[in-house]
């Protein structure tokens, strides 16, 4: 680890790109990318590219998985083989499957699964680029394709991570800022009923500064948030002001 | 008694839209005497209640509806017809045939097959049963001509209009025959495939329009310019 020496924060307080303590990556984002999908979206968060598609609810197949009460989420979180620096198998890694539950269950407090039981829901987030934090990108980019989609939910919901390098806490990790960091915070958060439906952490934080991590990536959740709603809005409005 | 958003503004599913005393319509939920949105969609105030008018959702099924469905798979003693909502329909044999049903001496692929489009009615659905259907009644059964087309469920309000107006506007002044499908699918059956043509023109530029108003008006112009310019081709 000849990397481990090198600084991660400069002298100025900036970061390997440039970006101060708290400050996110750029983001865009696109609802509707796709058009075979009953709902879809696009995020662009930095240099991660990632797509979301959501189809249903509708008829569950194996039928044995369907539920007398609520709706079946299933998730897949899947990295093309190009996502990353060396060709990633395309099969689900561990990883991969642990992230397809650990998404499930942040986007599975915001849906109003019992409205319709006995069908189910298939969310598809596809990874085309990586550059760390792609749980929390993904979570955002879902959400919004499941509202997308028209599926009653309690509200969207938007993700961010913060962590710790060079014995900093900054918010939006990248990929090495995760490699070399000490540790990753990833939050998703409801913002309208301020609810936590994701807090994990990975590596060495005291009580403290895990608080510090902790809001800084809520309030980082809030920036993205009104960045995620002008992005659905933005789908039905821009046909209206065409028309009009 | 607060609201926090006007009539007619576009609302993302977790927006707080009133407090208190209001109460939760259509596309909303109420937590904590809060009215919050379920999905995006514009407002609207009833009084005291608040509904959104969803931008997107799909259809489901209600007792008494007409939908358009699609046959998918013949069975034993009925068929399972894909009505475009989250859960299929059935629709039994005894239903269709005028006589008993004697699964010895009926071949049910023969009366309907998969791939086959029916209008059909429903007449039982709750949360724990699937929809059935029924196709006996006058105008519902088998579709044997026409054109389909599909429009968003929750446009399907739009394209009949106020007290019918639309729909009836666009029967007159094209000809043809059209059956809306509460599912979002259409059927049209004119005398020529102009005729079908031309409603369906109409009725995606419904669907594309739908948010504006006058456009009743609109879709009459239209209607009567493209009528025009066809004799002019003709001539």
């Amino acid at each position: 680890m000849s990397q481990k020496s090198e600084k991660l924060i400069d002298k100025k307080g900036l970061r390997l790109d440039g970006r101060k303590s708290d400050e996110l990556r750029s983001i865009k984002i696109e609802v509707g990318a796709l058009s075979n999908a009953d709902g879809s979206a696009y995020i662009e968060l930095g240099k991660n590219k990632i797509l979301a598609a959501v189809y249903g609810p509708k008829e569950l197949h194996p039928k044995h998985l369907a539920l007398p009460d609520r709706m079946f989420l299933r998730c897949r979180y899947h990295m093309a083989p190009f996502s990353v620096q060396e060709r990633k198998s395309p099969a689900p890694s561990r990883r991969e499957i642990e992230l397809s539950k650990v998404i499930r269950e942040s986007l599975e407090p915001s849906i109003f699964l019992e409205y319709y039981p006995r069908t189910g829901i298939d969310v598809f987030v596809e990874v085309l680029q990586a550059d760390g934090s792609t749980r929390c990108a993904s979570i955002t980019a879902a959400s919004l394709a499941i509202a997308d989609a028209g599926i009653p939910m309690r509200d969207l919901v938007v993700a961010c991570s913060a962590g710790k390098i060079d014995d900093t806490i900054v918010l939006d990790l990248m990929d090495t800022e995760d490699k070399m960091g000490t540790a990753d915070v990833p939050v998703a958060l409801m913002p309208n009923l301020n609810a936590i439906t994701l807090l994990q952490m990975d590596g060495i934080l005291t009580s403290e500064e895990f608080d510090k991590a902790l809001n800084l990536a809520l309030e980082g959740c809030i920036k993205i948030y009104a960045i995620q709603k002008e992005a659905l809005k933005a789908k039905y409005v821009s046909v209206k002001e065409v028309e009009e | 008694m607060p609201t926090f958003f006007e009539m007619k503004q576009v609302v993302t599913p977790g927006d707080l839209i009133a407090e208190d005393d209001y109460i939760a319509g259509e596309n909303t939920y109420a937590e904590d005497n809060k009215v919050y949105a379920s999905r995006m969609g514009i407002v609207e105030y009833e009084n005291k209640k608040v509904n959104v008018v969803a931008l997107r959702a799909f259809y489901i099924p209600r007792v008494e509806d007409i939908v358009i469905g699609t046959v998918v798979e013949v069975g034993f003693n009925g068929w399972t017809v894909d009505i475009n909502a989250p859960y299929q329909a059935l629709l039994r044999a005894s239903d269709v045939l005028s006589r008993p049903f004697k699964p010895q001496q009926d071949e049910l692929s023969q009366v309907l097959d998969a791939g086959d489009l029916i209008v059909a009615k429903i007449i039982a659905y709750d949360r724990t049963h699937d929809p059935q259907l029924t196709v006996g009644e006058p105008g519902l059964g088998k579709i044997t001509r026409g054109q389909i087309a599909k429009v968003t469920p929750t446009k399907i309000p739009r394209v009949i209009g106020r007290k019918g107006s639309m729909i009836s506007m666009i029967k007159q002044e094209t000809g043809c025959q059209i059956i809306l499908g509460l599912n979002g699918i259409i059927l049209i059956t004119g005398k020529t495939p102009e005729d079908e043509e031309l409603a369906m023109m109409a009725i995606h530029k419904i669907e594309e329009e739908s948010h504006t108003s006058g456009l009743t008006a609109r879709i009459t112009q239209m209607l009567s310019e493209e009528k025009t310019k066809r004799e002019e081709i003709k001539k």
